[in-house]
């Protein structure tokens, strides 16, 4: 150290000083109050008017939802236990007797209540088989059950006989097998086209017959179920689950003839998206109920929630054919122009390069496209199927609860909300999960 | 020794419509045709069977004949002896009504929501979280019918506004009543009005209206040209001319004289008897439709606005700044022309959802046009396929006009790129 130094510095700290403790005012939840609550006296102002609102809300809803009615068989005694407490008028208190007493209803319909075993196991079942489909950790074996899961749900919760669906089933192993032995002795076009061919005659002119004489020899069944007696969210549910199920292997092919270069096929696949995302569900659900069977030949008349499935699947197919369209548009050409110099045909450059790519970015818009197709299934109400809301309006209609309107209306909302909202945020959850870029 | 050739010319032999990708395209198209219009054909002629044998052959006569219904909102002169053609007119008018209301409500409502969702208030930013969930899991219908709800059973009767000490009054300096029956609210007279006049002699429409319309969109049109020009002296002279007060006294100015000139008052409410009279009758199945559809589509709007906002990189707002714009002027000028490029599309698609769930009136009992001819006319006539084919041409024409102007302004505001 020089002289001249020594001289003018007069003071040096030799050891640091010990961290102080930040103001209260900047560090913790007073802190965080102020950034987040308090900056600035406008947004102060919101915070007190939220929060005031939000108090106002929750006096005049929680001394309404708590309320001791839970045992009550009618509207009248909810009232009089209400009155007990010395709370009367209309908005005295929620009468839960309602939900206690209905809820197997709300949720299973008029399906015969000894039976309920069945559509719990079909969704459990239905459960199983997502599983491997939307969760890569679980086992793969389980693939097996989504495979059978077609054939089984409508068996377990219409009934009948188990011919039938083993018969239908049949004619997939059928296409299967004839595809595989027939594809070295006629090239691969001519062994698809011959296997869907024997497929589909055995559909139509055998399989009735042989399902008929198999239940005949070997009568092994369940008890059938009409389908007026389904209802409630079971109902729902069902039709959500197929529509989904279905439109998504639909809304690709509309959407790859969408982007098709043959003219006909671009066509006719483009009418019949914007012909459909044109109309209101509401009215293709009127053709359901009065008009397909007049398309059909003389005589056939099928089952009304069936009807409703077909017309809720092309729906949401022309749905999800756009939302795949996006996708496939967003992607590169270089995507298509690389699969193209690889020597890939036209399917082997989907399959392995073109949709995965594309499904994955349009994970976000077919997740809401099928949270849209499961908050639908309640228009079926309109055309008088027994869904929650219809069966709401029945419960009403009932001596014991004339007059409750919130009980139920609140249980439907709140089990919607539910299922739609784990929907979303498993999308999300596969969003960050597929997520390949920082 | 191999020498070059031209690649043999073999003659056009069957299996190349299979196996030569030169012609493979073409025999797909053409069996692709085959068996579409193999389908339609099935289709048609099983439905002219059916229709024959149930002795319904495809008429569309009982338009012509009176409709025998009557429909309690109506924006046209109709009675119940009235044709069903002028049934579904009265229905589609009120489809219209619905459909503009809810979409300029939801927009309102939506661009708040999403603005505020992204507010640096964590209260507020997780309300209109909750808010938007809220709205965007619950079926639209179910919305529906619980607005209807809320209306018929919280609010006060008419009676209820009775007597010396009533038990309700009406809202805003006794101009508006609130009922379970609906709301009733002042509605607009001229004294000294034009009067109708009668369009094809169908319908009836007011002159005064049209000469309000018309002022205002002259007024409009001189104050932009105003604007424009104070816009082009600045350009040139870098000095920009004080117009505002010109330009209000334009737009507002001419309004004013006319609706003085047509001595216009307004109509109030009045109890009489058991229910109101005088002013509009604004139905409760009217109100809770509009507002099921506007606080549902107004979730959608606010996700598709936060989505629009955050879309446009911080960057571009933090070079505004370093240019020393202002915070709303970068907004005005920078973050907006980039946000609505990607807003405006999927808003559009929203304003179409919000038409095609307007027909969900049905469950409050709006008459709106699947009311109208897709209900009582449907059940009255048994004419299931012609009013069903009406009812989904008329949807499909305004989804496809909508659609129409929305590729429209996609084109003008496409990013040309190379």
């Amino acid at each position: 150290m020089s002289i001249t130094e020594s001289d003018t510095v007069q003071f040096v700290r030799e050891t640091m000083l010990d961290e102080r403790e930040p103001p209260i005012t900047a560090a913790g939840p007073v802190g965080w109050a102020r950034t987040n609550l308090f900056n600035g006296w406008f947004n102060s102002l919101l915070t007190l008017v939220s929060l005031y609102l939000i108090y106002w809300l929750f006096a005049a809803i929680l001394p309404w939802i708590i309320s001791p009615t839970w045992n009550a068989g009618s509207l009248t005694q909810c009232r009089e236990i209400l009155a007990e407490q010395g709370k009367t008028g209309h908005f005295a208190g929620a009468c839960w007797g309602v939900i206690r007493e209905r809820w197997l209803q709300l949720l299973f319909g008029f399906y015969p209540s000894e039976l309920y075993w069945r559509p719990i196991l079909t969704f459990v079942l239905t459960g199983v088989a997502l599983a491997p489909v939307l969760f890569s950790g679980a086992p793969r074996k389980l693939l097996y059950v989504t495979a059978a899961i077609p054939f089984l749900m409508p068996w377990l919760l219409w009934g009948g006989s188990v011919w039938v669906p083993i018969c239908i089933g049949l004619g997939f192993v059928i296409m299967f097998f004839a595809n595989r032995f027939l594809a070295p002795v006629m090239g691969s076009l001519g062994a698809l086209v011959t296997a869907v061919v024997l497929a589909v005659l055995w559909w139509f002119l055998l399989s009735g017959s042989v399902a008929s004489g198999l239940a005949g020899i070997i009568p092994i069944g369940i008890e059938p179920v009409a389908s007026r007696d389904f209802g409630g969210f079971m109902l729902s549910i069902t039709i959500g689950v197929v529509a989904i199920g279905l439109s998504l292997p639909l809304g690709i092919l509309l959407a790859l003839g969408r982007q098709s270069d043959l003219l006909i096929v671009k066509a006719i696949c483009v009418g019949f998206i914007e012909f459909i995302r044109g109309v209101p569900l509401i009215t293709l659900l009127f053709v359901a109920s009065t008009l397909l069977n007049i398309f059909l030949p003389p005589g056939t008349s099928f089952d009304i929630i069936l009807r409703v499935l077909i017309m809720v699947t092309l729906f949401a197919a022309a749905y999800m054919a756009e939302v795949i369209r996006g996708g496939l548009a967003a992607l590169p050409r270089g995507q298509y122009e690389g699969a193209d110099s690889l020597g890939l045909d036209y399917w082997q450059a989907q399959r392995l390069i073109i949709m995965p790519q594309a499904l994955k970015i349009s994970i976000p818009g077919i997740v809401s496209t099928f949270i849209g197709v499961f908050k639908d299934t309640t228009l079926v109400s309109i055309i008088g199927l027994l869904d929650p809301l219809g069966l709401s309006q029945g419960i009403r209609s009932d001596t014991n609860w004339n007059g409750i309107v919130w009980e139920l209306y609140g249980f439907i909302a709140v089990i919607f909300f539910i299922f739609c909202f784990s929907m979303s945020r498993y999308s999300m959850y596969l969003e960050r999960k597929l997520k390949t870029t920082n | 020794m191999t020498t070059v050739t031209d690649p043999p010319k073999t003659a056009f032999r069957l299996s190349m419509l299979i196996y030569d990708t030169r012609y493979r395209s073409m025999t797909i198209q053409v069996i692709a045709l085959i068996g579409f219009m193999l389908l339609a054909a099935f289709l048609i002629s099983n439905t002219m069977q059916n229709l024959a044998n149930l002795g319904k052959e495809p008429d569309f006569g009982f338009l012509n004949e009176p409709a025998g219904y009557d429909i309690n909102q109506r924006l046209i002169e109709y009675t119940s002896q009235s044709t069903h053609l002028r049934a579904a007119f009265v229905g589609l008018l009120n489809t219209l009504v619905v459909a503009v209301l809810g979409c300029i409500t939801a927009t309102v409502l939506g661009v708040i929501i999403g603005v505020l969702r992204l507010s640096s208030n964590w209260l507020i930013a997780r309300i209109m979280t909750v808010y938007v969930e809220m709205f965007r899991n619950v079926p639209v219908l179910l919305w529906i019918v619980f607005i209807m709800a809320i209306l018929i059973e919280s609010l006060p009767a008419p009676r209820a506004f009775r007597g010396e000490n009533p038990e309700a009054t009406m809202d805003l300096f006794g101009t508006v009543a609130i009922t379970n029956r609906g709301v009733y609210v002042p509605e607009p007279l001229f004294s000294r009005g034009f009067g109708d006049f009668s369009v094809f002699g169908a319908f009836e429409v007011s002159w005064d209206l049209l000469a309000i319309i018309a002022v205002l969109v002259a007024a409009f049109w001189a104050a932009g040209r105003v604007k424009a020009k104070a816009d082009a002296t600045q350009e040139a002279t870098g000095v920009r001319p004080t117009t505002w007060h010109m330009r209000i006294a334009l737009m507002f100015g001419p309004v004013i004289a006319l609706l003085v000139a047509l001595g216009f008052h307004l109509g109030y409410p009045e109890l009489k008897g058991f229910n109101f009279a005088g002013g509009t009758h604004m139905r409760n199945s009217l109100i809770a439709l509009w507002l099921a559809l506007s606080l549902y589509t107004a979730a959608f709007i606010a996700e598709i606005v936060r989505a629009g906002i955050l879309a446009i990189s911080k960057g571009q707002s933090e070079a505004a700044f370093a240019l020393g714009l202002r915070p709303n002027r970068t907004m005005n000028l920078v973050i907006l022309p980039q946000a609505l490029r990607v807003i405006i599309p999927p808003l559009i698609s929203n304003y179409l959802n919000l038409t095609k769930n307007s027909s969900l009136a049905i469950a409050v009992g709006y008459m709106d046009i699947t009311g109208t001819l897709g209900g009582i006319t449907l059940n009255q006539t048994g004419r299931e396929l012609e009013t069903l084919l009406l009812l989904m041409l008329v949807y499909l024409t305004i989804s496809l006009s909508i659609s129409a102007v929305m590729n429209w302004y996609n084109n003008s505001v496409k990013l040309v790129e190379r």
